[in-house]
């Protein structure tokens, strides 16, 4: 199952090594892993998406506590954290089948950022299985370029709330 | 009023003494140059000892700090420097030894270059420390070994690194003391207790058969007083690990000595009969739980950790405590009760006469078994014994008796050849008052041999009790058991003249080949007051038993070798007394 966790951490220049590496050196699958400053420049996030068993996720996470720059952890894989993820594609568009790619973007909620004579470039940020879905129905089309980051997640404040 | 500025040098040799370091290993070289010309001035505030590998640095460290608790500094300068240390920094990571590594480093605007003898000791070093870092200003010098200092010491132990570019220990700076850690409380407050200790006692007071498992954690958590009184008080037997040996008594009728791979037949057969298992900073490892399915079959499993994460990684538990382990002891103590459970101490017995450990004696060559037992009668059980890696490191576990913790120093987790002789040198230093002796092999002595060179320039008394069979014997072993005697590459051929080598650092030395001369040679050995090396030939035929084979159930355990023609088996009674 996939788990999400979110680890707040000191901004400091190794910790994303420290991170990255405990995942290698113990064999823990990793699906993806983004990066990022929080509000306090000193911390960052680290989300982590795992395919993992419940008792597997625990050990990381327990792992994960004995590195020194690991402030917190939260696990936000249920219902109570907003996931997002953000892709850019980039596929080919030749006029005749321009207006079935539109329609397929606007399905989606996407959005076009860039267009030539024969290509789109269309963006969208939604959870990762609707992005996932996204990545499948236009791969029907060629993909020329893609990139996709990892996932992040944030707690409902309402589901905060109640927890605390 | 200004404060006083010094260099990057002067604030971590300062913060060192501050913490009561005085003594170090090291080796110096063109990046860590400064700091070592600043330590000139600091030569009556810590002693350093000049080895002659690095590697030699970190073992030297390491068996310093398993022989008193304390952290073990090694210094080494880049690049090659830092790199000879890596196998020693793994060493205590496995084992957790709190040691303190510190490397020169290039200078920071040459950091990325590739210069000379540059190397990411940083990186190198992830995955081997509980806390490395990299200096990039004078101002952090103070906070970081202080860190790394608290760190390697706090919870379960370990090693730190400190990477120190050669222009920031010239750096001046105002920051001299170690202000504001950026440690989470939990890197160097003591844990607190977490579980169900009232749950746990009941299970204790309920089982019939229990046994305690005891591991190298009771003897870095100074637990051994709250084990024995465990023990004594609801009288349950205790098997300990290859690094739990010492953290209860050997000659106590309640320890059945050690269990696993190459554990006692009792030992492990009270494994296999046991209802409830009560882990004292053990962690069920490969060698310990060799089938991990199938080990303690028939009992509840409990476990006592200060490291969280050793709950349930191999071997599920059915109920464990975190926290520090004396201070769960002091609890759970005060919750079991007192009885005799007649039918298991009773069962314990007959396992021990029924299965004793034996060897056979009588063709006039020498059994490493039989030395050992006799150096532990000529050194009253007394000596702080370090081994290297094989056959002499099991023969050592299995026939020097040990009463007490940290004399015993042993590479168990990475299982490090070499690692024998600089542990002995750093286990001297660190308590003088006590015999040094290191155990090793043909095989492990060459691989750390040149610090004879530092025991001698020193004076450092350490004895040397060499078994030689020209061969990897315990590789031989496994070639003989499980590769069908094809012996490929165990074979030293072109040995040394061990005898004339270690004259040849003016250290005495002898040579006995024969059983009627274990007796000279052990005086020697035991009476020689200076660095002293005895040369023992064994037969290389010679096998460590009783076994289990890796991954395999306690089923399988061969208890005992055959006899060659000639011989006689020779008993040894379990938690026999010096007579």
């Amino acid at each position: 199952m996939r788990h999400v966790l979110s680890v707040l951490v000191n901004n400091s220049a190794g910790v994303l090594s420290h991170v990255s590496g405990l995942f290698t050196r113990r064999s823990y699958n990793i699906d993806s892993l983004s990066v990022g400053e929080t509000a306090d420049p000193g911390k960052s996030i680290i989300t982590l998406v795992v395919s993992e068993d419940e008792a597997m996720v625990r050990q990381i996470e327990k792992q994960l506590y004995k590195l020194v720059d690991v402030l917190e952890i939260r696990d936000l894989t249920g219902e109570d954290a907003l996931k997002r993820e953000l892709v850019l594609v980039t596929v080919k568009a030749e006029p005749a089948r321009r207006s079935e790619i539109l329609t397929l973007i606007d399905v989606f909620k996407a959005t076009v950022v860039d267009m030539t004579e024969s290509e789109i470039m269309i963006e969208l940020v939604a959870n990762p299985r609707r992005v996932t879905s996204f990545i499948q129905v236009f791969s029907e089309f060629t993909i020329l370029e893609m990139a996709r980051t990892g996932t992040i997640a944030l707690e409902f404040p309402t589901a905060r709330k109640t927890r605390v | 009023m200004v404060a006083k500025e010094k260099s990057g040098a002067e604030i971590m040799l300062d913060t060192l003494v501050k913490n009561k370091v005085d003594i170090c290993w090291g080796y110096p070289g063109g990046a860590i140059l400064p700091f070592y010309d600043t330590m000139f001035h600091y030569s009556d505030k810590i002693k350093h000892i000049l080895v002659r590998h690095e590697q030699a640095a970190a073992h030297a460290a390491e068996g310093y700090a398993k022989a008193t608790g304390k952290v073990g500094v090694a210094i080494a300068t880049s690049g090659p420097g830092a790199t000879n240390l890596i196998t020693g920094i793994t060493d205590a990571k496995m084992d957790s030894v709190p040691i303190l590594a510190i490397t020169g480093q290039v200078p920071t605007s040459a950091i990325g270059t590739d210069a000379f003898q540059e190397c990411d000791t940083y990186g190198l070093s992830i995955p081997i420390t509980k806390y490395n870092a990299l200096l990039k200003s004078a101002d952090d010098v103070a906070r970081v070994t202080q860190e790394a200092l608290t760190v390697a010491l706090s919870g379960r132990p370990g090693p730190a690194l400190i990477d120190f570019p050669k222009d920031v220990q010239t750096a001046i700076s105002k920051n001299t003391e170690p202000k504001e850690l950026r440690l989470h409380p939990r890197h160097y407050q003591k844990p607190p207790l977490k579980g169900d200790i009232d749950r746990l006692a009941d299970m204790i007071n309920r089982a019939s058969a229990p046994l305690l498992y005891v591991g190298g954690g009771a003897i870095t958590g100074n637990a051994a007083a709250q084990i024995k009184i465990l023990a004594e008080k609801a009288n349950i037997p205790v098997v300990c690990t290859l690094m739990g040996l010492g953290a209860f008594p050997g000659n106590h009728k309640l320890s059945l000595g050690m269990l696993g791979m190459h554990g006692t037949a009792y030992a492990n057969k009270a494994i296999m009969e046991c209802d409830f298992l009560l882990a004292l900073g053990a962690r069920f490892d490969d060698r310990v739980a060799l089938d991990a399915g199938s080990f303690a079959a028939k009992a509840v499993k409990a476990m006592i950790d200060i490291d969280p994460a050793e709950v349930n990684k191999r071997v599920g538990v059915d109920i464990w405590v975190s926290g520090d382990l004396n201070d769960a002891l002091a609890e759970l103590n005060f919750r079991v009760k007192a009885q005799p459970r007649t039918p298991w101490i009773e069962r314990i017995t007959t396992l021990k006469k029924d299965n004793p450990l034996r060897y056979y004696m009588g063709r006039g060559d020498i059994k490493p078994q039989y030395v050992i037992e006799k150096l532990w009668e000529k050194t009253r059980g007394q000596a702080i014994i370090s081994t290297d890696v094989g056959q002499h490191q099991m023969w050592a576990a299995q026939y020097y008796t040990f009463n007490e913790p940290r004399q015993w120093l042993t590479s168990g987790g990475l299982g490090t050849m070499g690692f024998g002789f600089p542990a002995a040198i750093g286990a001297k230093l660190g308590r003088p008052d006590r015999d040094s002796i290191v155990i090793t092999g043909d095989g492990s002595f060459q691989m750390n041999m040149q610090e004879l060179a530092t025991a001698r320039m020193y004076n450092i008394p350490v004895k040397i009790l060499l078994f030689n069979n020209g061969f990897l014997g315990m590789v031989r072993q496994w070639q003989e058991l499980f590769y069908n005697n094809r012996f490929s590459q165990s074979d030293m051929d072109y040995n040394p003249d061990f005898v004339k080598i270690t004259s040849g650092y003016d250290i005495p030395a002898m040579r006995i080949t024969r059983a009627d001369e274990i007796e000279v040679g052990l005086d020697f050995l035991v009476n020689t007051e200076d660095v002293v090396l005895l040369e023992v030939a064994i037969p290389q035929k010679e096998k460590v038993y009783p076994m289990i084979a890796s991954g395999q159930k306690y089923e399988t355990m061969k208890d005992y070798d055959e006899p060659e023609e000639g011989e006689t088996p020779y008993m040894v009674i379990p938690n026999r007394e010096l007579k």
